[in-house]
């Protein structure tokens, strides 16, 4: 094994006439890898946050997501039961360890049974909370773990996202920060998922079909 | 799979007679280019996108020892495994250990045209283990025992009472009377049969979209969330990628992002980006036990520092085959190599020789609209040139070609000789031209003439009608 990457790298070396001890090439690389320059960020999200919550919403409409507002996480459980009653849905979710959720308040929604954990493929709607929104593409960011398991993401046919509005923001760049304010520099979670409406697959024709392997539909319910 | 790039003219010429294939490839043309262009239009920075895209790749390939060494050290700080392969087979070994290691019998798998390339499949079947692939278009050909006809889209070769009949054929567990006439039918089908998949699997094994060396991540990009399920539910997940495919940051692979999504499908984001760092966490209630990343070189290190480089930024989107007028006509399959279209016919030659796929470089109007449209500035159409210069060198031309393009050089080379004898032939061929002033036949034009009349010339050559018109009218100049 040790014999393949060592030629691989000095198959690389050798085309690139360079060595592995060059001391700018390694400061060239540090600094690129510990500064992590931003390149060019769209116009598109650089507004005011209540507008970046806007441009959230549209373009997560756009791209087949729906989205409704609540005050505050009192209002979640509400919502989640209105969404399922709408979709003609079992009164059951499974949910993370997520302590937002949590404190949301399920008990008073005494018809609503609500698992907890990871999914095992049997539930039809899943709630998670995101990290952030990312109000350009209308993408939701999760993170892994016993909070928010990904296979909640992924499993459940319908998949309701509880997002803070004051954690939406503008661009992909912005979020990247979050993620090294919570995990530090060059540390991420297991997984790490961007999502942007409801599964899909445009393999047959070339026509657009909502519902591949991943939920059918993707619902954002957004905590002012 | 079975290289069958030269016999490319074969080929093309019973794809142009396959009325199944031509209905299925009009929606190539009539989907993908106008999805890029709304898509790239609403984005007023798309342009310098690509710029800064390509000076990403460019700057990766010119460090790629050291960024590979990174990346390494953050996969391993993570808790995975990196494995070394320098060829196809080196990579179907290390891949066959593991799930031999892990007593495997099923393996899941994303859409991947990297273990396309090491016919990873094959290796798996031949060693009791059975390859499942998730992605609707690459299960599809899987139950019909075809290879990928695009990059992206798999199937495109197909139509829907195509797939309806390879269910029916397979499925038998099923109602024979189901009714399968809409393709959102045969959609929900696949996704029942594939989720028992899943669950069963001991190994996923997916591809990566990229490599980041600031975290030791692999990404995928998929619409359908199959190759997430894959990668989630193994027990084992292996991620097999090309060296190529690393990336410094978070930053840069957002600055690819942006320009991935729009120029294969058309859309801002694909629904499902997943950043992948390392096996399943002390706390984690999901996830793999298991995180290996199997780094490919089969031929890339190669390509460094020669005038095939710039391939190596290719991001495999599939703009340059969805634009491709000789793709359009022909579709994927008569290429007869892994990597079809534009991009196949530089990369093929690359990893393959070009001895067995010289008529893949010629299979090109150099019309110029790949070039046009690669999101990573890919001088496409000039490095078929090189591989036409090459193939030139090397003698591997017909006798006829050789000859008559060493003629042609002469007198191109000799502006006087060549202005000499073109006056005196045009005015000859205009003659023969008769009152028709159409050919029906002509020596060494067989391959226009066989099929449509050539006109004859006007009688004189442009050179001399320009030198005409400049002398009657000095001021207009």
């Amino acid at each position: 094994m040790d014999d393949a990457r060592s030629t691989i790298m000095q198959k690389i070396r050798t085309a690139m006439r360079v060595s592995a001890g060059d001391a700018e090439r390694n400061a060239t690389v540090d600094a690129r890898l510990s500064q992590a320059p931003k390149g060019i960020v769209p116009m598109r999200g650089q507004l005011p946050q209540p507008g970046q919550v806007d441009l959230f919403e549209e373009m997560a409409t756009r791209f087949n997501a729906t989205v409704s507002r609540v005050a505050g996480y009192g209002q979640v459980p509400a919502e989640v039961l209105a969404y399922l009653r709408g979709h003609n849905l079992p009164a059951a979710i499974r949910v993370g360890a997520d302590a937002r959720l949590g404190q949301a308040g399920w008990e008073r929604e005494r018809t609503l049974e609500v698992l907890h954990g990871f999914s095992d493929g049997n539930d039809l709607a899943g709630v998670s909370h995101a990290l952030s929104g990312i109000a350009e593409t209308g993408t939701l960011a999760l993170e892994s773990g016993p909070d928010n398991p990904t296979t909640i993401n992924f499993l459940p046919e319908h998949h309701i996202v509880v997002v803070r509005a004051g954690d939406i923001r503008g661009d992909m760049e912005a979020v990247w920060e979050m993620l090294r304010g919570k995990h530090g520099k060059g540390q991420m979670p297991r997984a790490f998922n961007l999502i942007t409406g409801p599964s899909r697959s445009g393999d047959i024709e070339q026509t657009i079909l909502l519902g591949a392997h991943g939920p059918r539909a993707l619902h954002i319910i957004i905590v002012e | 799979m079975e290289l069958t790039s030269n016999r490319f003219k074969q080929n093309a010429s019973k794809a142009l007679v396959d009325a199944q294939l031509q209905k299925a490839l009009g929606n190539v043309e009539k989907g993908f280019i106008a999805k890029r262009q709304k898509s790239a239009d609403a984005l007023p920075e798309f342009d310098a996108l690509r710029d800064n895209a390509r000076d990403i790749k460019n700057h990766v390939l010119a460090h790629l020892d050291l960024y590979l060494e990174a990346y390494e050290t953050k996969v391993t700080a993570a808790g995975g495994h990196v494995h070394w392969a320098e060829t196809a087979e080196d990579a179907r070994r290390i891949v066959l250990d593991i799930c031999k290691r892990v007593g495997a019998r099923t393996v899941t798998k994303g859409k991947s045209m990297i273990t396309e390339e090491i016919a990873l499949n094959d290796h798996l079947t031949a060693n009791g283990i059975e390859p499942v692939e998730t992605d609707l278009g690459e299960y599809i050909i899987q139950l019909r025992g075809e290879h990928p006809s695009h990059i992206i889209a798999p199937a495109v070769h197909l139509n829907k009472d195509q797939v309806e009949s390879d269910f029916r054929r397979v499925h038998t567990h099923l109602d024979a009377g189901r009714d399968l006439s809409e393709p959102v039918s045969l959609l929900s089908e696949a996704r029942e049969v594939l989720r028992q998949r899943y669950f069963a699997a001991d190994v996923g094994i997916t591809g990566a979209n990229f490599l980041i060396a600031e975290t030791g991540t692999s990404v995928i990009v998929t619409n359908e969330g199959n190759g997430d399920l894959t990668q989630t539910l193994g027990k084992v997940h292996v991620v097999v990628a090309s060296i190529e495919k690393i990336v410094p940051t978070l930053e840069d692979t957002s600055q690819i992002l942006r320009v991935l999504a729009r120029s294969a499908t058309g859309q801002d984001m694909s629904v499902y980006t997943t950043f992948s760092t390392g096996p399943k966490r002390p706390e984690d209630p999901d996830g793999p036990d298991e995180y290996h990343v199997v780094l490919l070189d089969n031929g890339r290190s190669a390509m460094l520092g020669t005038e095939y480089q710039d391939m190596l930024r290719c991001i495999r989107c599939g703009a340059c085959m969805n634009h491709c007028p000789v793709y359009h006509a022909v579709g994927g399959h008569a290429y007869g190599s892994v990597y079809p279209g534009p991009m196949g016919a530089v990369l093929t030659p690359s990893l393959n020789g070009i001895d067995e796929t010289g008529q893949l470089p010629n299979a090109s109007t150099f019309c110029g609209r790949c070039e046009a449209v690669c999101p990573m500035r890919i001088p496409l159409p000039k490095m078929m040139r090189h591989w036409r210069e090459r193939e030139f060198e090397r003698n591997l031309q017909p006798a006829v070609a050789r000859y008559g393009l060493k003629a042609w050089a002469f007198f191109a080379k000799r502006p006087k000789l060549y202005r000499l004898f073109a006056g005196m032939g045009m005015p000859v061929l205009s003659m023969m031209g008769g009152a028709s002033h159409r050919f029906r036949s002509l020596p060494l034009a067989g391959g226009w003439t066989k099929y449509r009349d050539l006109p004859a010339p006007e009688g004189k050559t442009f050179q001399q009608q320009w030198a005409e018109r400049q002398s009657r009218k000095p001021e207009a100049a």
